[in-house]
């Protein structure tokens, strides 16, 4: 079936349409709870308010963006989405040791290129995404997966918009990756 | 009748312990299923692995049938429900700069922190600039504060959108969903053969 990767290094993934029926059926769950669907981008965007707003308080206050993320009861940290996004970080840390792939700190990356320059694409891709993000309205989970989901129309935009770009400039960075 | 914190039925006391659970739950299923891996990912933009689709559009099919379907049985008021709202020019060029973000990163912010989690350091480096890339944003959101607030079409559903009711929508996604499966099973098949430097 497949000649080229030999099953002893191939690393153990569930099968990927397993995976989506258990995606879909969390996201359908957490509807059904919370009434709002999964998200990621969120919980950077709360850490970034917050650090502005211990460093340079007056500063965060007079950002029309980052006020409004601010209140005076609680920190920004105070967020549903910060507890969720380290829920992904401890679920990936089970996943990782259950199936045997936590290992030392490494870089993944094409043989064609050296470790810098994938730190530094990995970098500004962040950066892209991060600012991305903030027009979008969310990233892949919350605007492209939850909001396509739930029938917003602005999710079913961001998800064909982000995939098509990235398949119209794939051909431009394909020394990254094969 | 769901959704349950809205409706006071689960207290919100307990609302970031769900909160907690449910993004365990989504961690573990993205690492899993091999998103903790950027060269993973972006085979779906190369045609070498289409594991982002499947996992993706299964994902979206279940929820989308799934909440029709408790709106239908009564368990859930999709009235209730948290529709993003559409600010169509801003997102269209939103999702386009992610877009490149994804081809340049390798990651998108959920995939990147359960790499974190196994270890990888590219993933850090990426999460550090998703942490810059929302800095800037903020600084810099004077400058376009009046185009992130145009196009302001509220709520709207992809079925008021296109005019067709949001089940018709539902059959035909999901009918886009399974072509596109198979499309790319054969895609996949025939990009592999020649492809020897690829390991997972």
């Amino acid at each position: 079936m497949n000649q080229i990767v030999n099953s002893s290094d191939r690393p153990r993934y569930i099968n990927p349409y397993f995976g989506g029926v258990l995606l879909g059926l969390l996201l359908l769950l957490t509807f059904y709870i919370t009434g709002r669907g999964l998200g990621a981008s969120g919980a950077i965007k709360s850490a970034v308010v917050t650090t502005v707003d211990k460093v340079a308080p007056q500063h965060a206050e007079s950002n029309t963006y980052m006020k409004s993320f601010i209140s005076d009861d609680h920190s920004p940290m105070y967020n549903w989405l910060v507890f969720e996004s380290f829920g992904v970080f401890i679920g990936g840390l089970l996943s990782g040791a259950l199936f045997g792939r936590i290992k030392k700190l490494r870089i993944e990356k094409s043989p064609k290129i050296s470790n810098k320059t994938r730190l530094i694409a990995a970098g500004i891709g962040g950066v892209l995404f991060g600012i991305g993000s903030q027009f979008g309205r969310g990233c892949s989970s919350g605007a492209a997966l939850a909001g396509t989901a739930s029938l917003s129309f602005g999710g079913l935009v961001v998800m064909l918009f982000m995939f098509g770009t990235g398949y119209a400039v794939a051909y431009f960075f394909r020394k990254l990756w094969i | 009748m769901g959704p349950l914190i809205p409706q006071g039925i689960i207290p919100m006391g307990w609302d970031f312990v769900i909160a907690l659970l449910i993004g365990i739950a989504f961690g573990f299923i993205l690492e899993a299923s091999g998103f903790s891996s950027s060269r993973n990912i972006t085979g779906v933009f190369y045609g070498y692995n289409f594991v982002v689709l499947r996992v993706f559009f299964t994902a979206v099919v279940v929820a989308m049938i799934g909440l029709q379907y408790f709106d239908y049985f009564g368990w859930l008021d999709l009235n209730q429900i948290y529709v993003l709202p559409t600010f169509l020019s801003p997102m269209i060029v939103g999702a386009v700069i992610m877009g490149v973000g994804f081809i340049i990163g390798g990651f998108c912010p959920g995939t990147s922190y359960t790499a974190i989690a196994i270890g990888k350091i590219d993933a850090m480096v990426f999460t550090g600039g998703l942490f810059l890339g929302i800095f800037l944003f903020s600084e810099f959101f004077p400058f376009f504060e009046q185009f992130y607030y145009s196009d302001n079409m509220g709520n709207i559903t992809i079925g008021e959108f296109l005019g067709i009711s949001n089940l018709m929508f539902t059959m035909i996604f999901t009918a886009i969903a399974v072509i596109a499966f198979y499309v790319t099973w054969l895609i996949e098949k025939r990009v592999r053969k020649n492809h020897e430097e690829y390991k997972f």
